[in-house]
Formats: C-alpha cells, structure tokens, sequence
C-alpha cells in the first residue's frame, strides 16, 4: 500500500521533523516499509504562465510557436501539445528549471529558439495523462498572479512510501492514511487531528432510504444516503494527485470522491446512479447467474456469493465490485451512496471465486470496524460540500446495524508488564502509549483497566498479550536492554533415532565416500515410466503441481536410481544416499504411515555387479557394527518393489528383526539406467535400526599363544550358504577355541562342481596348540557343518 | 719376511685399485684371508723365522691392514650401488590430479548440524518430528483458526486421508510442549512443504528450524538476548539484531528479525535492498492460547520461539544462487560440500 506523508500530514503536524527519519521508525514500530519514494523533488521552476499567442511553425504540422507570459518576462516557446490556444495558463517549466529531472535550457527547435516548457500532467508525474499539456485555469483558485510556482499551489512535493501489505494483514485499522496517522502521532507523541466531519444528524427527519439485508450472517452493517445536485465532474487537483501518488487513478470526481475516503478513512464506498439504483437489498441467489462487473468482465456468480440488489436486480458483487448497469455516468448527478461492512471471511471467498480482489474486497478480507460506516459517510458529505456547495441530501442516513462486535475489556497490571518484558516500562509511558493509540485507560496505582478501540476490536487485541505489544513497539525494540535468563540448568536430552542418523551420514561420507542428496516426498511417476517402475499406489497429494507428483514415495530408492542416470555421464563410480520420510499407506486410525529410511545406490562402469552388491552389503554391516555394535544376517526374501532383482533380494536382520533390504535392480531397470554398468542398493528404516538397543562395546583379551590355520574344503553350493550360520555354527562346536573364519576362495570344476574354501583360526588361551590336539576340534567343526549343508569335499 | 709382507702389500694396493665390483673384492679376500690365502701362507712360513714375535706382528699388521682396506672398499661399493639406486629411482608428481573422491553431506545437513552444536552448547535439545500432519498440529493448535487469513499466505498440500505436508516447523510446537512440559528448550529442524511453482528463488520443499525456550518469567528481554547471542555464534560474528513488529497468529508480540549486513557493513547493498539490515527469522513470545493448547500452565510459564529458514541460511552460506540445487541430485552441485 503506497501513502502518502503530505496526507498524514493533513492529522499530525509532523513540522521540524525529519520525515525519512519517521518512516524508518514507523517500520520499527508498526509494519515494514519496503520502499519510499520522493516526489516533486526534481521538478523545480515550473511556473503559473499564459499563452498570449499561437502561431502555426511554417515547417511543421505539429508545432506551434507560442508567446508565453510567465509573469515577469514574455518569452518564446515552440510547443508541439495539440491542446494549446490562445489566452490558455499552463505550467511553464521556465529556463533553468527542472521537470521530473529533464533540466530547462534554451533550445532550438526546428529552428526557432524556446525558452521553457509548457508541461503536460505526466510530464509533471502527477497523473499519467499525456494527451496534451496541462489546462491548469479550471483547477487554479482565484486570484493566482501568473508567474507563481505551482507547488505552491498544488502538493506536488511529497514523500510517498509503501508498506508491505502481508505485513498489515491483521491490522484493519492500517489500511487508511488515518489509521497510519494515528500510528505516527502516537510514535511522536504529538496528538492526532479530528477528521472534518458532516452532521449527519441533521437529516435524521429525511425519508429513509428502502434497506433490506437479508442476508445477515455475512453483514455486520448496511447504511446508506442519497444525494443529488452534484453538478462538479472533475475532481479537485491535489485530490486527483494525491490519489495518484497512491497508486489509484483519478475517474470522475464522484468516484474519486469514494476512492479518496476508503484511502483516508479505511471504509470502501460504492456510489450508485440514484437513476438506476433507488432501493437496495443484500441477499444471495438460489441458483447460478451472471453478472457483469464495471471493469466490464461478464462473471458466472454462484450461490454462495452475496449480493447487492435493487428490486432484486443485481447491482454490485458485496464488497467486491459494483455492476456495469449501474455505475457513476458522466452525467450522474445524483447518487445512492454505500457505506458497509460485510463478513471478511464471506468477501474473500467470493472474491478468491471469482479471482478478483480489489482495494475494497482486501479492506474488508482484514475484518472492518462497523463503525467506520458512520465516519466515512459524514467525511464524504464533509468533502462533497467543501468541493460542490450546490450538493444536497435527500435522504436520512439510513443505518442497519445488523451485527455489533462487543466492547472488550482488559485487565493487567504492571508486574505482568514487568514479567512479560523483562525491563521496567514505566506506567505513565504505559497510558501515554495507550491513550494515544485510541485505547480508553483507566489507572488505578499500578492496575490498569483498557477499552479497546473499535477499530482494533474486531479481532486484533482480544487479550493481554496483545496490549504488551502495542506498549513494547511503541516504546521500540531497540531501546530494550537485554537480559540472559534465570532457568535453572537441565542435561540436554538426545534423540537416540536422531543421533543414529548422523552416525550413519557420518560414516558413509567418511569411510565410503558417498554423497548425501535430498529429493521430494512423493514419486516421481515421469521418472519411474522412464525406468520402467510402476510407481506403488499409495496415499496422494490432492492439490499436486502435476499429476505426476501426486503420489506419496513408499521407498526411498527409485529417485536415488533416477539421480544414478543422471549423475552417471559426470562419475565413473559413485554412491548416494538420503535419509528422508516415506509413507507406507495408512495405518489402522486412518493416518499416514509415516517412516525414516536411510536410502543408498551405488554405480559403478568397472565392477562386476557382484563386487558393488559385496560392496553395498558392507556398507550395512557397518552401519550395523558401528552404530549397534552387533551383526546382522542377510536372508534371501521376496522383493518388497518391482525394481529390485527377484533373485537377489535380501531382508537385513538384526537380531531377528528385519530393518531394511539389500538388493541389485531388476535386469529391466538396470537396462534402463545403462546397459554397461553395474548398481547395488539398500534401504534401512531408522526407526526400526534406533529400536534395536546397541550392544556393549566388548573386550576380549588377546591370547598369548599363537593361532593355528585350518583349511578345509566343502563341496556346496556357495551363493546358498549364509556365511553367518557357517560361522555361528563352527563357533559353537569348536570348544571355544575357533579366532576367526575366512574364506579362501570357491573353485568350479570342470563338472560345475563347486568347492568352498574355508580356512579357520583356532587358538587357546593356555597353550600353544597342536595340530595333533586340534583334530577332534576339526572334527566337531566338519560335522556341525555337514548338518547345515557344507560337506567335507572328500 | 719383511720383504715378502712388503711386496704382497704393494700387489694387494694394485689389486684392490682394479676390484671395482662386489665378486673382485670378494676374489681377492679369498686371494689374502681365505684359508689356502698368502696370510696363511705366511703364516705357515713363520716356523722358518727367527724373531717370530716381530715377524708374527709384522703380518697381524699385514692382515689388519687388508681387512680394513677390504671393508672400506665393500663399504664405498655399497654406498655407491645405494646413491646409484637413489640417482636412478622415478621422480613422483604430487601435482598429479586426484582421482579419489572424498563423500560429500548435504549442505542443509552441514548448516542444520553447524546451527544445532551452537543450541545444543546453550541446553537446547535437538528433536525430530514428521512431515505429514493434521490441520490441528499445523494450524488449529497454533492460533490459526479456520478461514484465518494466515492460511492464505501459505498454500499448503493436502493429502487425500485428510492430512497435509507440514508448512512451517511450528507444527511440532503442540506435540513437543506435550513430550516435555515446561521448562523446555528445543529445536526442532525439519522439512517443510508449500505449494507453489518452483524458480532460481522458491522450492515447494524445503527446510526450516523452529526453536522454542519457555519457563518461568520468560521475556522479551530474554528473547532479544538469545536470539543475538545465537546468531552471533551461528554467523561467527557479533551480529547487531533489530526487531520489527511481525504477525504470526501463534506469537504475541511478533517480531520480524534483522540482523545487520555485513556484505556492505550498514551502509546498504542489493543483497540488503539498500536498507543495510537483512529480515532473518521470524520470531515472538509464545501466544498463550499455544502455550495452553500445549498443556503449559500460562500463569507460571512464558516462553519464546523462533524459526531459522535452513535452506535459506545455506544459501547465504555457501552462496548458492538457485535454491533448486539443493533438491537436484546432481552431484557436480552437491559433491564440492565435503565437510564443515
């Protein structure tokens, strides 16, 4: 919202003061400034000028050569504005003045010399009228001596700034010159002036005006008044640039005028042609319709959306827009003139409907004071009269109050001050404060008893709290001192699943060289078409950006195999991983399923898929070794996804429980990614690996003696073996003597037989041991195996 | 005796100047120490001398003499061989290009842990929560009633059970006051999600880290002071901080807060948008319908909280100018963010 300071200027005298300075405050105080913007400044030596002759340039169609008056010489102006006559006054922007920063010298054009320039309204940047140049007779007062500077008579110097208006969201009170005004008086502690006001009173005896809401869930009030004999159609200079510089567009004066006091006051106004519109109900409609708006645009209006009516003829969209049937004519002169306050939340449902919000419909969106009604329609009496003496009432102002917020009061007293802040406010700042932001103040020592302003009670200050702000921004942030508090020391607790996480990172940047990546919460069903994954059915998102992105990821691998075909053309081998949030459908109460998973690919061009599958399946036994100090077993199992390899799948156990999967692609999906490449992968759930309890950290005395090798070799089929068991099982039988279990290496005769390898540690605590003394050892080890399938390959 | 030992001497110094390799001088040790050798011999012929003790000391000397002259020769070759073997040894590069790869953590990750070790030092504890939630949790129990213009800033993605991608950090607030009770200190980083189209300047997901502080006589004194003391460590400078009043339905008051530019010391820069201060985080005391929400007893406690833009707070860092880098995958982005 763009305001003007020259208008505040019109409630507080801001004199000896330094108005940039004040705006910064104001955004310290009461809502951002985003920008402010000097006018007039570089517009200097324009006078008031007469056009005492016109002659046609012998050379151009377009140009005149003029003898301008200026008051204290006649000098010659070659002028190229269709508009200029004879015996015209115009703005001369004399020779060495300025207009808007385009210096005035003496020129030569088309070969006749000027001295200045006639200026058009765009030129001087008070409108954007650029047709021809300025006829300034019909807005000069009388008595003007030509050769007067213009900003002395109209308000061309001004400081503009505007505040942002997210930041004005919940103060309805805000959106007006006067609310600011009133923001500024209080910062300054000057007072703030009464608005001129018309009596309204004196038309009480006046026949009303036919006023029936029926719809009285959305409005809080409805009044209305009419007026005719309004002969002025152009409205007055400094109105028009004042509503310029605030971003608005000067119409007619009629519509100016409303315009002029929704930007002063804060109250939108609609202005009827009292020809078209004599009677007015506020009602909605049982059926779809169409209606069509003044900015001339047909909309299709339903049945939630309230209307204006008169005699049931739709006349304005409430709070929105009025209609293109009855709006103010050129030759409107009398009027039925709206002052009203609708439900925000009704106004800016139709209006996000309709996709058409305007000055009126934001205003109301924040919760108008009901109250404003009155105000606003005895200041545009006030300023119809001062501008159209002829201008008369004939109507009472018609008032149905439907709804009214109640009066709120609030209790505190200064220790809640004290506590709230942490410094000591003292009381009389306290009540200064409030008083002059409109809050009645009552005192009573230290206790405190306030009223709220209307207009900053229709949902704004509802509690204390809310009155320690508006003492705190006034006294200014940054004449806080600053305090540590008194809390009393507490160990920091930590999150185990958190902690773990970490871990997890930490070890596959650091030790395998991986890089972490984040990707999006749901599928990507482009991508998953493109690697030939058929994206699982699962919760969705209703109000996706695309179709594709509507359903929720279960699995955290299929964008990580996506970010490996897209990586793959920079990186002969590389890992991923991600730890992020996945939804396994709902559960029983109907709520998403939310997991953690740790997800993890890993591409290579050189290795053998088995070696990254090896590679991956590290990588696990890591995590699980060094977060949980334990093991884990890997245990062929269906594929959970349609990506994973059916052969090669693998559920991760630890102690019993499964916390995640090791898998290579599907032959289909790896095809899809790169032919000529290998890529292992795996996903741990966080939640499930934090639940296991981490084992103690176990030290086991070193023997003294030396360890005795055993190499035995079992006929098998080796990708059946679990190693775990094998190792669990030859542990067990081998009196407590078995070290360690490597594996030496399989070998495929030329029948496809395969033999296993195995050598195994053995070693004593009390002596150095035999070869001789191991064999009934040896012997319980062979037999053990033999019963999990590992026979002695004779 | 004499004259034999004298003219062995001589041959010996001719022979050992000729020996230039190991196997010559090893000949010749057998030539004069070698059991069948002229020491021996000599030695043999001592029977046939008179003063044998002199004759006997004559040769000692003798052989003393060969056996050193013989070490020092081996002792040169070796040493020889040994510079031969440094002379002739490859020249590495170090400048050779690398072609190991160290891991790289995601930048958020980097940030988010730089930002919790400057909370946990000050007795935050570090909390986790969901993505997904329930309109109680992201906006019912943060003052954010129904219709309430607030919903209206953030378009939020709504699921089809009925629940929705969390938009703010401050949808743990509720549950963490409940986990815990009061006093609390926590933080609590996490995604969030906002629907709208993505640019160089906004995600539809991204993260935040929400803070709160609450205990007894909890001020805004308290607030101005933490909050400067933090930043001041996660920027690793002593920021000057400003407060502006702000609205966040789940604050009273609520402040929008600056800090100072460093880039242009004040003064005002593009990156400051001339005004010298840069808009950091939202932050306020807890609004006691919130508080009460979360079972804190608004009579005893009060309490603040904050919201750090993680994501944000990376770019700043790193200078990241398209905040779709960090969603990419692309490692040629994200692999040069190695360590702290």
């Amino acid at each position: 919202m763009l305001l003007s300071m020259r208008w505040i200027g019109d409630f507080v005298d801001f004199s000896g003061l330094d108005k940039k300075a004040l705006i910064h405050n104001f955004t310290l105080s009461t809502a951002e400034v985003e920008d402010i913007i000097v006018k007039g400044e570089d517009t200097y030596g324009v006078v008031v000028a007469k056009v005492l002759s016109v002659e046609n340039h012998p050379n151009s169609k377009k140009l005149h050569l003029l003898k301008v008056d200026q008051g204290d010489k006649v000098v010659d102006i070659v002028c190229g504005a269709p508009n200029v006559r004879e015996g015209m006054l115009v703005a001369l922007a004399t020779e060495g003045g300025s207009v808007s920063g385009h210096k005035i010298t003496k020129a030569t054009v088309a070969g006749f010399d000027s001295y200045g320039m006639c200026c058009s309204e765009a030129e001087l940047g008070i409108s954007d009228d650029n047709s021809g140049i300025w006829d300034i007779e019909r807005d000069l007062p009388e008595g003007v001596a030509l050769g007067t500077d213009i900003k002395e008579i109209f308000d061309i110097d001004d400081i503009i700034f505007e505040v942002d208006n997210k930041s004005l969201t919940n103060r309805p009170d805000l959106w007006s010159h006067y609310g600011i005004a009133r923001e500024f008086a209080t910062i300054i502690s000057r007072p703030l002036k009464p608005l001129t006001l018309a009596s309204l009173d004196e038309y009480k005896d006046l026949p009303a005006v036919a006023v029936d809401v029926k719809a009285t869930e959305t409005v809080w009030r409805y009044s209305a008044i009419k007026v005719e004999n309004i002969k002025r159609k152009l409205s007055p200079a400094n109105m028009r640039i004042r509503l310029y510089y605030c971003g608005s567009r000067a119409i007619n004066f009629l519509a100016d005028l409303t315009n002029y006091v929704m930007m002063e006051v804060g109250q939108p106004m609609h202005a009827f042609d009292n020809r078209k519109v004599d009677r007015i109900e506020v009602q909605t409609f049982d059926a779809p319709f169409e209606f069509e708006t003044l900015d001339g645009t047909v909309r299709k209006m339903d049945e939630s959306m309230m209307m204006i009516t008169s005699g049931d003829v739709p006349v304005a969209v409430a709070g929105i827009m009025g209609g293109e049937q009855s709006k103010i004519e050129d030759d409107t002169d009398s009027l039925l003139l709206e002052s009203a306050t609708f439900d925000g939340v009704s106004v800016r449902k139709t209006s996000t409907r309709l996709g058409l919000r305007t000055d009126a419909s934001q205003r109301y969106e924040k919760m108008l004071d009901p109250e404003l009604c009155h105000v606003a329609t005895a200041r545009l009496l006030s300023l119809l009269f001062e501008c159209d003496g002829g201008a008369k009432v004939i109507s009472s102002f018609t008032d149905v109050y439907v709804n009214k917020y109640p009066t709120i009061t609030l209790e505190f007293d200064k220790r809640y001050v004290d506590r709230y802040t942490g410094i000591d406010i003292d009381t009389d700042t306290i009540v200064r404060t409030l008083t002059g932001l409109g809050f009645g103040v009552k005192r009573d020592g230290e206790s405190f008893t306030v009223t709220v302003p209307s207009w900053r009670a229709t949902k704004d200050v509802t509690i204390k709290a809310d009155i320690i702000e508006e003492i705190t921004r006034i006294y200014g942030y940054d004449n806080f001192e600053i305090f540590t508090s008194h809390s009393a020391l507490a160990p920091v607790r930590k999150e185990v699943q958190k902690s773990e996480e970490d871990r997890m990172k930490d070890l596959l940047v650091k030790a395998y060289r991986f890089h972490e990546v984040h990707s999006y919460i749901w599928s990507d069903d482009a991508k998953n078409r493109e690697l030939g994954i058929a994206t699982p059915e699962n919760v969705r998102v209703i109000n996706a950006q695309t179709p594709d992105h509507s359903v929720l990821r279960v699995s955290m691998i299929p964008t990580l195999l996506y970010m490996v075909k897209e990586n793959k053309a920079y990186r002969d081998e590389f890992g991923i991983f991600e730890i992020g949030h996945v939804v396994e459908g709902l559960k029983a109460d109907g709520l998403c399923n939310e997991q953690k998973k740790l997800g993890c690919v890993l591409y290579s061009k050189s290795a053998s898929e088995e070696e990254l599958f090896l590679r991956a399946r590290d990588a696990v036994c890591e995590l699980v070794g060094d977060i949980l100090h334990k093991s884990c077993v890997f245990e062929s199992a269906e594929c959970d996804y349609d990506f994973e390899h059916p052969k090669n799948s693998f559920d991760v156990l630890v102690e019993g429980k499964k916390v995640g999967f090791l898998s290579v692609p599907h032959p289909v999906v790896l095809a899809n990614i790169d032919k000529k490449c290998a890529v292992a992968f795996f996903e741990l759930n966080t939640a499930a690996f934090a639940s296991v309890e981490p084992g103690l950290n176990k030290y086991a005395e070193p023997s003294k003696y030396p360890a005795i090798d055993i190499d035995m070799t079992f006929v098998c089929n080796s990708s059946e073996v679990v190693f775990g068991r094998v190792v669990e099982a030859a542990g067990a039988a081998a009196d407590g003597l078995l070290d360690g279990v490597k594996s030496r290496g399989i070998y495929v005769d030329e029948n496809g037989t395969e033999a296993l390898t195995l050598r195994f540690s053995f070693v004593s605590k009390e002596k150095t041991l035999s070869k001789q003394e191991l064999a009934p050892t040896t012997e319980k080890v062979a037999k053990a195996l033999a019963e999990i399938g590992l026979s002695i390959k004779a | 005796m004499k004259e034999r030992i004298e003219q062995l001497s001589g041959e010996f110094a001719a022979a050992l100047g000729k020996a230039t390799d190991a196997k010559s001088l090893e000949e010749l040790r057998i030539e004069y120490l070698g059991k069948k050798g002229h020491v021996a011999e000599l030695m043999k012929g001592l029977r046939d001398v008179a003063d044998k003790k002199a004759a006997g000391q004559l040769i000692n000397s003798f052989k003393t003499e060969v056996e050193a002259k013989l070490t020092e020769a081996t002792e040169a070759l070796e040493r020889a061989a040994v510079e031969a073997q440094v002379r002739g040894a490859k020249k590495y590069n170090p400048s050779l290009i690398a072609e190991r790869e160290l891991g790289s953590y995601h930048p958020i990750t980097l940030v988010s842990r730089e930002v919790e070790a400057v909370f946990e030092s000050m007795g935050f504890t570090i909390e986790d929560y969901a993505e997904i939630v329930g309109d109680y949790e992201c906006f019912e129990a943060l003052n954010i009633p129904k219709h309430h213009p607030a919903r209206d800033m953030q378009d939020t993605y709504y699921l089809d059970n009925g629940q929705l991608l969390k938009t703010h950090t401050s949808a743990a607030q509720n549950a963490i006051m409940k986990k815990y009770g009061a006093p609390l200190r926590a933080i609590f980083p996490g995604r969030c999600f906002r629907n709208e189209s993505t640019d160089a300047c906004h995600e539809n997901t991204f993260f935040q880290m929400e803070g709160m502080m609450i205990g007894e006589d909890i001020s805004i004194s308290n607030l101005i002071y933490f909050m400067k003391t933090m930043l001041s460590e996660v920027f690793n400078r002593d920021v000057k901080v400003r407060l502006r009043p702000g609205f966040f339905p789940f604050v009273e008051p609520g402040f929008e807060l600056d800090i100072n530019c460093e880039i242009c010391g004040g003064k005002g820069c593009p990156s400051c948008k001339n005004s010298g201060w840069l808009e950091l985080c939202p932050c306020g005391m807890i609004h006691p319908n919130v508080l009460r929400d979360g079972g804190i007893d608004i009579e005893k406690y009060s309490g603040f909280a904050f919201g750090l833009g993680l994501t944000r707070l990376a770019m700043m860092k790193y200078g990241v100018k398209d905040i779709r880098d960090f969603n990419s995958g692309s490692l040629r982005a994200l692999s040069q963010f190695k360590s702290l």
